[in-house]
């Protein structure tokens, strides 16, 4: 959980309170928080002054946009089949044996989240994953470590 | 058959003085512009492969002072990711191509509806957009670009869940006609086109039609930008003249042993080693967006296609049953097949639920799960038993 303030009002402001600000005031929402709360999402729709249920509706289609609790970093491995067939399992494997979670699952101090994610456009990097908004490409189980720990400061 | 062969392009990624291609562009009329389009036999590079001259027409056309011009980032395809280069080597041109296109149809506002795992590429590409604006307005031309950007949603690439998107909703393809060129965006007509399909356009502009159509086929004029991995020495993004067979492209980038290729991704075909010599790859043949796998006989085709199917099962959105339920249940039944569960020869009843998707779905999602589907299943038939 997380107290948002003046936030829905000020993306509000930024982007308008028409239909098509839904998705620029969520994806900021997130940005920020890392994923919707009940409450974000009935004080966007109050802004907006569209029903709660549009919003959760809207938000609950997009695979980013997520509204169960995130840890402070989404790690997103890719699955689809490049990645698969170039050690996506293994880069798993390193990463739950180094956070001590599952995939779906989120660290007790809520600094990781661990996901699969389909393709994410980097084939001939394979494998890759996502932290956040940045790629990190051409991995192995050794710089992978690597990657994670620098998230961990 | 005669095909043309293997060659590398430079078209896309050349460096041009965008500005001298903007002044010769407003220097045109849109008849003119459209017109060089429709010569060159430009057809869109996402996918469809509809002529982007026609489209660009047809919105020509509209009476509605509104009109607007969007460029599909969404690229969501598995094995594509040459619109991702294209936008951090040469983002001018693909803005210089929206530009022209708002031009030869009558609109003033662009949209570019990029994915959003491509977001770490947004603060380059606001730079640049900020330089095109003050390029553009210093020659007199009133366009003006907005960046959208999606949510991990793969049926957003479908034209009419983009603009859903774009105006705030689930990415629910609508039912068509209308087409978007008649009612798109906001219930405007709209012109969307693919990233590298803007670039070329822009590059016919600036070389001249007949210059672009002594490149590629009757039937696939130009070059195309591939996306090329799985088992390959090279994998990357290359610009090949179009016309080649899929045998030329092997003899490139297989690693001598390549069993299978996956044309145009997990929507696209599967051709097996002994089709190679005669599958050109381009509209002829085996159309493709740019994505292209290379397999090896290491690699079990069961689980190519259970990836690509599981894909599919996760990235409907629901909407329509055939493709809802259709995904899930070839997913299951593969699986079935597979554990000894059910016969080898339940495999003929999924392909029959295949055909009826191709029929029954509402986009060209859940009708293109068919494509991998059956030609995995009838090249590979065994694999996916045993």
């Amino acid at each position: 959980m997380y107290q948002t303030g003046n936030l829905v009002k000020d993306l509000a402001e930024k982007h308008g309170r028409r239909r098509e600000s839904l998705m620029p005031i969520l994806q900021d929402i997130v940005k920020k928080h890392n994923y919707l709360t009940d409450d974000v999402m009935v004080a966007v729709a109050t802004e907006l002054d569209i029903s709660a249920a549009e919003v959760y509706g809207t938000a609950s289609f997009y695979t980013f946009l997520d509204t169960e609790e995130r840890g402070k970093n989404v790690i997103r491995v890719c699955k689809t089949i490049t990645c698969s067939m170039k050690g996506k399992n293994d880069i798993i494997a390193t990463i739950e044996d180094m956070l001590k979670i599952r995939v779906g699952e989120t660290t007790p101090d809520k600094m990781f989240t661990l996901l699969e994610t389909n393709c994410i456009g980097w084939c001939h990097k394979a494998p890759a994953i996502l932290i956040n908004d940045m790629p990190y490409t051409d991995l192995t189980p050794e710089t992978v470590i690597d990657v994670i720990k620098g998230y961990m400061r | 058959m005669k095909n043309k062969g293997l060659t590398k392009v430079d078209l896309i990624f050349e460096t041009v003085d965008v500005r001298k291609v903007m002044k010769k562009a407003f220097e045109m009329t849109s008849d003119e512009i459209i017109q060089q389009v429709l010569e060159s036999g430009l057809k869109g590079r996402g996918g469809a492969g509809f002529p982007t001259g026609l489209k660009w027409k047809y919105t020509a056309a509209e009476k509605d002072p509104d009109k607007y011009i969007v460029c599909n980032a969404d690229e969501g395809e598995p094995g594509t990711f040459k619109d991702r280069e294209i936008l951090d080597k040469v983002a001018p041109k693909v803005y210089a191509g929206m530009a022209i296109a708002g031009k030869a149809m009558g609109a003033r506002k662009g949209f570019i509806y990029l994915r959003g795992e491509y977001r770490f590429l947004l603060p380059q590409l606001f730079v640049e957009l900020h330089k095109f604006h003050k390029m553009i307005a210093e020659i007199g031309y009133d366009f003006n670009i907005e960046y959208r950007m999606g949510s991990g949603a793969y049926i957003c690439g479908e034209e009419s869940a983009l603009f859903e998107s774009i105006e705030g909703r689930r990415g629910e393809p609508r039912n068509k006609p209308p087409y978007p060129t008649t009612s798109g965006l906001f219930s405007k007509p709209t012109s969307i086109n693919n990233v590298e399909t803007l670039v070329t356009a822009m590059m016919i502009i600036e070389k001249g039609p007949l210059e672009y159509v002594k490149l590629g086929t009757k039937d696939s004029r130009g070059s195309k930008v591939f996306s090329i991995s799985g088992d390959t020495p090279v994998p990357g993004i290359f610009e090949l003249e179009l016309g080649m067979t899929v045998q030329q492209f092997v003899n490139e980038f297989g690693d001598g042993d390549t069993k299978a290729v996956q044309v145009g991704g997990a929507s696209g075909f599967c051709v097996p080693r002994k089709k190679f010599a005669d599958t050109i790859i381009g509209f002829e043949g085996v159309p493709t967006g740019g994505s292209m796998k290379l397999f090896n006989s290491s690699r079990s085709m069961y689980n190519v296609l259970h990836n690509y199917i599981d894909f599919f099962a996760e990235e409907s959105c629901g909407q329509c049953t055939p493709c809802r339920v259709g995904c899930q249940q070839l997913l299951k039944g593969i699986e079935k097949v597979k554990k000894g569960e059910a016969k080898s020869t339940y495999l003929n009843e999924l392909v029959k639920l295949a055909d009826t998707m191709k029929v029954a779905s509402k986009c060209g999602l859940g009708q293109s799960v068919g494509n991998a589907f059956k030609s995995i299943v009838e090249n590979f038939r065994e694999e996916v038993i045993y």
